[in-house]
C-alpha cells in the first residue's frame, strides 16, 4: 500500500463481486487520497464499471468492504451514498433524455433543494427552488452549457451530452466523484476541454476517481493510477511507473491481441 | 412527450395574457359544469355523478403512472376507500364527511403497506404483483362476511348527511345535489394532484420514470418516491371510492373487479397519459360515447367488445391519445391557413 501521508477518502478492501460463476471483481483493494485525481484503468471487461457499481451501491459486494471517509459503506443504498457525498456518472449517455438541459440539472440538485411535502403543495418552496435554479444555472455555466438550458437533451450532440452527465452529478455537490469513461467519443479538442474541467472540479475540493481508456488523458490527468485485470489488482502507482510496468503492457497487449483492436493506442 | 414538469411559468406580458386566458377558460368550464345537470334527465344526472367520480379515479391513476409503474389494483384500492368509509359510518357511527377522508386514508395506508412487496418489482412484474395484491384484498372481502358482508357486500350505507340550515336545505339523495358535492370534492382533489405534478415532486416522479438509475445516483430515494406516488394516488382513489359508496349506498367485491380496472386503463390510454387532462378527456369522451351512442343503438350490452376495439384503434392510430388530437388539428388548421409555424408546437 502506498503511503502518501494524506488520509484515504475512499477505500476498498478485498472487494469481490460475482455474477453466477463469473467473478467480475476479485479480491480487489485500492485507496483514493483526498483531493486526488485517481485513475482506474484496465482492458475491456476488467471489472471497472462493476467496481463503480459496487462502490456506488448499485450492486451489493459479494465479499469485502468499502470505506468512505473512514466509514464502512458496503451495501448501502445509492441515494444514501449520494447524500453522504459519493456520486457517480455512467458509461455512455445516461440522462433524462425527455427533459430540458436545465431540468436535468434541477433533478441533480435534488438533495440541495429540500422542502416538505406541504410546502411543495402550497408553493412555499419557491425560495429554495429559486436558489436551486440559480445554482443549476451556475453549474451549467461552469460547463459552458448555459446557452442550451432550455434545449431538450435529445437535441444535444454527443460531447455535450457527456458533459451534461458530469454536470448532473456535480449538481449533487459530491465530495467524491466517480467518472466512468468521461472522454469516450469526444474529439481531442473536447477531451482537452473536459480535462481542464476535471482539474477545476478537483480544485473546487472534489476528489475524482475516473475510469478511462484514453491513455494520454489518464496519464496527463491522474496523480495515481490503479490498474485492474480480470477483476483483480494488477499495479498501483504514479503514471510514469504504471506506463512502463511490464505487467501492464502485457495485460493490454494480451487483450489487444485477443480483441483484434486494443484501446491503448 | 411529458409536460415540462415543474417548469416555472413564463414571465412577461405573454405569460400574463396566457395566464388570464387560462383562468377565463377555467371560469367558463366551471360555468358549463354548473349548468350541465339542468340539461340532463334524471338518469343522465346519475351518470354524471359517476362520471365525476371516475374523473378522480383515472386522474389519480395517472399520478401513479408518472413514475412509470402501471398497476392493476387501482380499482381495488378505490374499493378499500369505499369499504372503509362505509364501515366507519355504518358500524362506528363516524360522520360521513369524516369517514370519506378516513376512507382515503385507509386506501393510502394499504398502499403504503403494499409498496414493500410491490416495489421490489418493476414493469410487467409490478403489473402482475398489483393484480395479485388486488385479488387478495377482494378475497378478504368475500371471505369475511363480518364485517365486509361477503360476496353480497355492504348495503344500506349511510348517505351523505343533508344540510339543513334556516334558509338552506340540501338533500344529497338528489343526484343534482350529489353531483355538486362530487364536483367540489373532485375539483379540490384535481387541484392538489395538479400542484403535486407541477412541483419538484412531479419532476422527480418523471425523472424516476425515464432514468431511475440516474435519479438514484444523485440522491433520489426511488423506492420512497415510488411509494409516495402510490400512496397519494391511492388516497384519491379511496376518496373516489368513498364518494361512490355513499352515493350508490351499496358496495360489493364484484364492483371492484379487474373488469372495472380495464375500463380505467382504456380511459387513460385512449385519453393519453402524457398530459394531466388526457385521461380526463378519455373518461369523459368514452362515457358520452357509451351512454349516448351505444345506448341509443342498443349496443351497451357489448360494451367490453366495443371498448376493446376502441383501445386497439386508439393505440394504432392515436398512440398519444385523444389529447394529441387537439394538437394535431391545430397544426393541420395552421397548415391550411398557411401559417408560419405549420409544425405546430403545443402552447403550454
Ligand atoms: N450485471 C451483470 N451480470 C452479469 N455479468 C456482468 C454484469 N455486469 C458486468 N458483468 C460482467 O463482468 C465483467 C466485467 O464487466 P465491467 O463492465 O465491469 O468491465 P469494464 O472494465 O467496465 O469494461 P469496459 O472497459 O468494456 O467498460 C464482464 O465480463 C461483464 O460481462
Ligand atoms: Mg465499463
Amino acid at each position: 500500500m502506498t503511503m502518501q501521508g494524506e488520509r484515504p477518502i475512499l477505500e476498498a478492501r478485498g472487494l469481490t463481486r460475482r455474477f453466477g460463476g463469473l467473478i467480475a471483481v476479485d479480491n480487489f483493494s485500492f485507496s483514493v487520497s483526498e483531493g486526488a485525481i485517481h485513475g482506474l484503468i484496465g482492458p475491456n471487461g476488467a471489472g471497472k464499471t462493476t467496481t463503480f457499481n459496487v462502490i456506488s451501491g448499485f450492486y451489493a459486494p459479494s465479499a469485502g468492504r468499502v470505506f468512505f471517509r473512514g466509514l464502512d459503506i458496503s451495501g448501502r443504498k445509492t441515494s444514501a451514498l449520494a447524500a453522504m457525498g459519493l456520486v457517480r456518472t455512467f458509461q455512455g449517455s445516461t440522462l433524462f433524455q425527455e427533459f430540458s438541459v436545465l431540468d436535468n440539472i434541477r433533478v441533480g440538485r435534488h438533495l440541495g433543494a429540500r422542502a416538505g411535502f406541504l410546502s411543495r403543495l402550497l408553493g412555499t418552496d419557491r425560495q429554495s427552488e429559486r436558489e436551486a435554479d440559480e445554482r443549476a444555472r451556475e453549474t451549467l455555466a461552469f460547463f459552458g452549457l448555459e446557452e442550451l438550458a432550455d434545449e431538450p437533451v435529445s437535441n444535444l450532440p454527443h460531447g455535450h451530452q457527456r458533459m451534461l452527465g458530469m454536470a448532473v452529478a456535480l449538481a449533487a455537490e459530491p465530495k467524491v466523484l466517480l467518472l466512468d469513461e468521461p472522454f469516450t467519443g469526444m474529439n481531442p479538442e473536447e477531451t482537452r476541454c473536459m480535462m481542464a474541467l476535471v482539474r477545476r472540479i478537483r480544485e473546487g475540493g472534489v476528489t475524482v476517481m475516473l475510469v478511462e481508456h484514453d491513455m494520454q488523458a489518464v496519464m496527463n490527468l491522474c496523480d495515481t493510477i490503479t490498474v485492474m485485470n480480470f477483476g483483480a489488482l494488477l499495479v498501483e502507482g504514479a503514471p510514469e511507473a504504471v506506463r512502463n510496468d511490464p505487467a501492464v503492457i502485457e495485460a493490454y497487449l494480451g487483450s489487444a491481441a485477443a480483441d483484434g483492436a486494443g484501446h491503448v493506442a | 412527450m411529458p409536460e415540462t414538469a415543474g417548469a416555472m411559468p413564463a414571465a412577461g406580458t405573454g405569460g400574463a395574457i396566457r395566464q388570464l386566458a387560462w383562468r377565463l377558460r377555467l371560469v367558463f368550464l366551471f360555468a358549463a359544469l354548473a349548468a350541465l345537470p339542468y340539461l340532463l334527465s334524471y338518469s343522465q344526472q346519475e351518470i354524471a355523478v359517476l362520471l365525476v367520480i371516475n374523473v378522480l379515479l383515472v386522474s389519480s391513476y395517472r399520478l401513479l403512472t408518472l413514475t412509470g409503474e402501471w398497476s392493476l389494483g387501482h380499482v381495488v384500492i378505490m374499493g378499500v376507500g369505499a369499504y372503509a368509509s362505509a364501515l366507519l359510518a355504518k358500524q362506528l357511527g363516524v360522520p360521513v364527511p369524516l369517514s370519506m377522508l378516513l376512507g382515503g386514508g385507509a386506501a393510502a395506508a394499504v398502499a403504503a403497506i403494499l409498496s414493500f412487496p410491490l416495489f421490489r418489482m418493476k414493469g410487467f412484474y409490478f403489473l402482475i404483483g398489483s393484480f395479485a395484491a388486488g385479488e387478495i384484498i377482494r378475497l378478504i372481502w368475500k371471505r369475511f362476511t363480518d364485517p365486509f358482508g361477503g360476496p353480497k357486500g355492504l348495503k344500506r350505507i349511510d348517505p351523505f348527511p343533508d344540510i339543513e340550515t334556516g334558509f338552506l336545505s340540501i338533500d344529497f339523495y338528489e343526484p343534482v345535489n350529489y353531483y355538486f358535492l362530487a364536483l367540489v370534492v373532485v375539483s379540490a382533489s384535481l387541484f392538489i394532484l395538479y400542484r403535486i405534478e407541477r412541483s419538484r415532486i412531479g419532476l422527480t416522479f418523471h425523472a424516476i420514470h425515464w432514468q431511475d438509475r440516474l435519479a438514484e445516483s444523485v440522491g433520489v430515494d426511488t423506492f420512497r418516491y415510488r411509494t409516495l406516488a402510490f400512496v397519494i394516488a391511492s388516497f384519491f382513489a379511496g376518496i373516489a371510492g368513498a364518494l361512490y359508496a355513499h352515493y350508490v349506498g351499496a358496495v360489493n367485491p364484484t364492483r371492484f373487479s379487474v373488469d372495472q380496472m380495464v375500463y380505467v386503463l382504456v380511459w387513460a390510454v385512449v385519453g393519453g397519459t402524457a398530459t394531466f387532462h388526457g385521461p380526463i378527456l378519455g373518461v369523459v369522451v368514452l362515457t358520452v360515447v357509451n351512454e349516448i351512442v351505444l345506448r341509443a343503438l342498443g349496443l351497451d350490452t357489448v360494451r367490453p367488445l366495443i371498448y376493446g376495439a376502441i383501445l386497439i384503434l386508439s393505440v394504432l392510430y392515436l398512440p398519444n391519445g385523444l389529447e394529441s388530437l387537439g394538437t394535431r388539428l391545430r397544426a393541420r388548421l395552421q397548415h391550411w391557413r398557411g401559417g408560419p409555424d405549420a409544425t405546430g408546437s403545443e402552447p403550454a
